[in-house]
């Protein structure tokens, strides 16, 4: 079995595993990282989104092995020093989720939302319920989703 | 999802040698199809190819009177480019309507038209920009690319390394998406070069084809009433649980149209 070596929230980690193992098992199975989701493990619900090298990607669509190297970034990553990244705070704050199953998934999608528009004076709530597309919530919670995002958008502007 | 040798390929000529010496070998390129095809079993490749790391396979650039698009190239680039933008605006956005934000950072378009889904967004550009396909060892006019379903013109080991498309005065694509999948039920890619018209469809039939009968009436009269009165023959569309033959055929005319509507405002 190869071994893989992976930057996970900014520590080095290594583990042996088959070609065929998914992202999303090396990080759950491996790593002990269950934050990290399998909802649909057919590419569509997001629950699995983490952040390749800076951009959201579907844990479940990837293998260990073709991350060899790569920086990974988990829900587990996103706190620092014991305070939740602005997402996540938000995502409290307007009480953005219901069953809480989707919620790892739908951070790291709207911290990439957040990222892809910082550039730009506001961020469209269109934009946001737009570019959502990627992720489900079964619980249908999907307002205060939007809203938690859209507070975020000043925050993480910074 | 059944394991399989797995090997990061340094060149091209690399990835070529290692899928033609292997049993049964296969390029990933994205693995936004592949992935899941493996894990429904549906595919038993011994060896897996990842071009995620061949040098040049990726980038976009203008010359003359051709953007020129990388195999790898992904799916957010092309949406995201300023280059693609402004030569081709109608292609950035259909770059931008394929699956969601997180398949767009890894799905790319060498993956999608090497394989050449009826459903896929990009063939539909491919030929209604009369695109030239480059691979390892020959260029494919898009005319001559396009087989079947999920068949296309490349052989065993032939690997597309990049896409030149023709730029066009103006053009326009409209999908009529599947609202679960955001595959294209039907799609419509519409160019104008001069006096020439090109329709390319996607979604409706086994591959994308054209439909020479649009492209007349569009060379004459660039306007969606053009369109209005022309029918695709339901005859060997595409039927399923989402939309019949029938069906179908219908969306043809009202995609073009809009299409047409995109390009000329």
């Amino acid at each position: 079995m190869p071994t893989v070596t992976m930057t996970v929230n900014g520590k080095k980690m290594s583990a042996e595993c088959e070609n065929r193992t998914l992202l999303v098992q090396f990080l759950r199975e491996k790593q002990g990282l269950t934050g990290t989701h399998v909802g649909c493990d057919t590419t569509q619900c997001g629950a699995c989104v983490v952040h390749i090298d800076g951009l959201p990607v579907k844990s479940c669509t990837t293998l260990a092995v073709q991350n060899e190297g790569a920086k990974i970034v988990t829900i587990e990553g996103l706190a620092k020093d014991g305070k939740l990244h602005p997402m996540q705070e938000m995502f409290r704050e307007h009480h953005a989720l219901q069953c809480g199953f989707c919620t790892p998934g739908m951070v790291m999608a709207a911290i990439g939302i957040v990222d892809r528009h910082k550039g730009e004076p506001t961020l469209a709530e269109k934009t946001v319920r737009h570019e959502l597309e990627g992720n489900f919530c079964r619980c249908t919670g999907y307002h205060n989703i939007v809203k938690a995002i859209m507070a975020a958008f000043p925050l993480m502007k910074g | 999802m059944y394991d399989f040798n797995y090997r990061k390929a340094t060149s091209a000529d690399d990835a070529v040698k290692t899928v033609t010496s292997a049993s049964e070998g296969k390029f990933m390129s994205g693995g936004m199809t592949l992935i899941p095809t493996l894990k429904q079993r549906l595919a038993k490749p011994s060896d897996v190819v990842d071009l995620a790391t061949v040098p040049g396979l990726a980038g976009i650039s203008v010359s003359g009177k051709m953007l020129v698009i990388g195999a790898m190239t992904r799916h957010a680039v092309v949406n995201g480019s300023a280059d693609v933008k402004k030569a081709i605006p109608a292609l950035a956005k259909l770059a931008g309507l394929i699956g969601d934000p997180q398949v767009r950072n890894r799905g790319t378009i060498g993956g999608s038209v090497a394989n050449s889904d009826p459903a896929a967004d990009y063939p539909a550009a491919v030929i209604g920009l009369g695109a030239t396909i480059h691979t390892n060892k020959r260029t494919i006019a898009a005319d001559s690319y396009f087989k079947g379903i999920f068949e296309t013109a490349l052989e065993a080991g032939e690997l597309i390394t990049k896409f030149e498309f023709p730029i066009p005065d103006r053009a326009g694509y409209m999908k009529f998406p599947n609202p679960a999948s955001r595959y294209a039920v039907v799609g419509v890619f519409v160019a104008k070069t001069g006096g020439t018209v090109r329709v390319g469809v996607t979604g409706a039939g086994p591959c994308a084809f054209r439909v020479p009968e649009m492209e007349k009436a569009l060379a004459a009269n660039f306007a969606p009433a053009a369109v209005e009165a022309i029918k695709v023959s339901p005859n060997g569309l595409n039927s399923d649980i989402h939309a019949s033959a029938e069906y179908r055929a219908h969306l043809v005319t009202v995609m073009a149209k809009r299409a047409v509507a995109e390009a000329a405002g």
